[in-house]
């Protein structure tokens, strides 16, 4: 056999390997001109995968379920889904890739406060239309950028009263996750506690990899408080309830919190360690409604029936896609400032989590909330409240005034 | 008062807690002078055998004691066998073949056990003190580490194994004309400090979850105990652990667990700007 290698056959070679490349990148094309892009960036692996990994099969649901009643303006659309590895870098990476290379409609993307704050710039520059719909410390002042998710006014605001009463208590021990989100929650859980006539007797932060709390439990003991609130946040801070259940605190002090729950902590800890502990979001997979009943069989047969609970995290993230896609219809373009101007015409939607509506002002979210109580790897839903609006953000946030802001408000709680 | 009795109950178990995590390190780094970096996630193997044993319907303290030691045990001989054996003497080089493995074993873990904490709860319940409380697991913690503390020193000392690996670790070339097979003895050695670590993860399973990335938290923990001990493993793991632990409890009591975890910090770099050898380099110059 001849093996020689010489220049003809090398050119030969070469433009037989071009030809071939260029194939599919032709039909990729044709392909990509006639469908809608979007793209979701949400945790897939990485300590905070327990919340993302919800997000992204609803999100893929709903596209979906979207292509299968005929798409969008009467195209398909292709959802990309990143996985940032709970990695601030590949968020930046990957929300530049989205907004330059794939020219997706809309963004879906984010779970804690500082992967938002990372991509947020990176859209407006591109931009590209963002969707944020966790729940957060609120604040976010950007016409660019939609939150879905409910903030501490809508669901702290109903959880610590709630607690006080029921409880009878009115001193409170405060534990939080030692980033943004906790820090500003923590003030809100301050002055919500203070408006019913609580004391906070003290507040303990915690950086996100503390999986030891036994000289805090200690203290907490020695502080003697009615109630004990946690803001603590992440994997590694399950630990904290299962210490306290270790120590027998559990049946003396009650517990209320505005994270668990979210990341499904009451599916991997025993009954002993969360049955009483309550919680408020805007959505609870308990909540009983045939919209909610229906969705849940729809998801479930899609995943399979040990699919991860839901979440609001993963709901509102339905919410959100939603939200959007019938600005799209409304606007009859994907084009970002139609769509805008779209969702600030009070756009909502009514699904699985109750009604969601866009406050044009704010580019928060008017919402249902829930209050429930963690009962055998479930939640018990107690009260429910409609119709909540996002004040803590529209304190300080007026979109409609000053369009061209772009920034998150520390919003500055007076405790 | 009662408060009182509590803060030192709570300092012991945290410094018991630290002397665990890193007694398997003193062996593997101390002995045999491998820097072996995937020592947190020999932590972590711990931490698994025990919720697949349990899940499997074994009992949990046979789960803890036996099967997650036995395993990492395993686990410790055959990284030993085809890793590290190429390496003795090679200070660095082990130490890049530890940290590939590390990191090969958090992929590992993370692509079968799923990257979401898990965990065990805690058995035993709770004891009052007065009017605090206490989890009793923490308690039998600190009895199992003296027992672990003791019965390896009583090995080293008394038996004639003991004898054999510090021999070897002392002078191999004279340990081997006296008719000593050096290889087993390190493969042994390796294989009995990935063990320790093993029985450690095992442990600090029912308190802390278990997670791929778990053993990220404690390597750096440890290897600060093991180098502020100084030479002699056992009294060095020991006192460092007391010296360490105690501060960053106490800190944490005063202040917030960020402060502890400075605190600790701090103490240490001081603590090697003063004994560079570590404390037993100057002190219980001939313990351990």
């Amino acid at each position: 056999m001849d093996t020689k290698l010489d220049r003809r056959r090398i050119l030969k070679a070469a433009a037989v390997g071009t030809a071939a490349a260029a194939g599919p990148w032709f039909i990729r094309d044709l392909h990509a001109a006639d469908d809608i892009k979007i793209a979701g960036i949400h945790d897939a692996s990485g300590g905070l995968d327990i919340y993302g990994r919800p997000m992204i099969d609803v999100l893929t649901l709903a596209v979906e379920e979207a292509n299968a009643a005929g798409g969008l303006l009467g195209r398909q659309l292709t959802l990309i889904n990143y996985d940032p590895q709970s990695n601030i870098q590949y968020y930046t990476q990957y929300a530049t890739e989205a907004a330059t290379k794939e020219k997706v409609a809309v963004v879906l993307a984010g779970i804690t406060s500082a992967s938002r704050e990372a991509i947020r710039p990176v859209l407006k520059r591109f931009n590209t239309l963002y969707f944020y719909n966790t729940q957060y410390e609120g604040g976010v002042c950007d016409r660019n950028c939609f939150c879905t998710g409910s903030t501490p006014a809508q669901t702290v605001e109903k959880l610590i009263p709630y607690a006080m009463k029921k409880f009878n208590g009115k001193k409170i021990y405060v534990l939080a996750a030692d980033y943004n989100y906790g820090q500003i929650t923590s003030k809100w859980v301050k002055k919500f506690t203070q408006e019913n006539g609580g004391t906070i007797v003290q507040t303990d932060f915690f950086p996100l990899d503390v999986t030891d709390f036994g000289p805090t439990i200690k203290k907490i003991q020695a502080a003697k408080p009615d109630i004990v609130v946690s803001v603590l946040v992440g994997g590694s801070h399950i630990s904290f309830y299962r210490q306290w259940a270790a120590t027998g605190m559990k049946k003396q002090i009650p517990m209320a919190s505005t994270t668990f729950g979210v990341g499904n902590e009451h599916v991997v800890t025993n009954p002993e360690e969360h049955n009483g502990i309550l919680a408020a979001y805007a959505y609870f997979q308990e909540v009983k409604s045939p919209a909610n009943a229906d969705y849940i069989k729809r998801y479930q047969k899609r995943f399979g029936e040990k699919a991860a609970p839901l979440t609001e995290l993963a709901m509102m993230t339905y919410h959100g896609f939603n939200l959007w896609a019938a600005a799209v219809k409304k606007a009859g373009t994907v084009d970002r400032m139609k769509v805008i101007e779209a969702l600030e015409g009070n756009m909502s939607f009514t699904g699985p989590g109750g009604k969601t509506t866009i406050d044009p002002a704010t580019h928060h979210a008017v919402l249902d909330v829930y209050l429930a109580e963690a009962q055998n790897r479930q939640f018990k839903v107690l009260e429910s409240f409609s119709q909540q609006k996002p004040a803590d953000t529209a304190a300080v946030c007026d979109l409609k005034k000053n369009p061209n802001e772009n920034q998150q408000y520390v919003i500055d709680v007076k405790v | 008062m009662d408060l009182v009795v509590i803060i030192i109950l709570q300092v012991i178990a945290a410094v018991a807690s630290l002397a665990l995590v890193s007694v398997g390190l003193a062996v593997i780094f101390g002995m045999m002078r491998v820097i072996n970096l995937a020592h947190g996630e020999f932590i972590m193997l711990g931490g698994y055998a025990v919720i697949y044993a349990t899940r499997w319907g074994v009992n949990l303290w046979v789960a803890m004691l036996l099967v997650a030691p036995l395993f990492v045990g395993v686990v410790g001989i055959v990284v030993e066998r085809t890793v590290i054996r190429f390496l003795y003497g090679r200070m660095i080089d082990t130490m890049l073949a530890t940290w590939g493995l590390s990191l090969l074993l958090i992929g590992a873990a993370t692509m079968i056990f799923g990257n979401t904490t898990t965990g065990v709860s805690a058995p035993l319940g709770s004891v009052t003190i007065g009017q605090y409380q206490t989890s009793l697991y923490e308690l039998v913690l600190v009895v199992i580490v003296v027992a672990v503390l003791g019965g390896l020193m009583a090995i080293l000392r008394l038996t004639k194994a003991g004898l054999i690996a510090r021999a070897t670790m002392q002078n191999p070339a004279m340990a081997a004309s006296l008719g000593i097979s050096t290889n087993t003895v390190y493969m042994v050695t390796f294989g009995a400090g990935a063990a320790l670590s093993g029985l450690a993860g095992a442990l600090i399973a029912p308190l802390s979850g278990v997670l791929p990335t778990m053993g990220v938290a404690y390597v750096a923990k440890a290897f600060i105990t093991v180098i502020s001990g100084g030479s002699a493993i056992i009294a060095g793991t020991l006192s460092a652990s007391m010296l360490l632990g105690s501060l960053n409890t106490l800190a944490t009591f005063v202040a917030t667990p960020v402060v502890g975890e400075i605190t600790l910090l701090f103490a240490a770099i001081v603590l090697l700007r003063i004994l560079p050898q570590g404390i037993t380099g100057r002190f219980f110059r001939r313990a351990l």
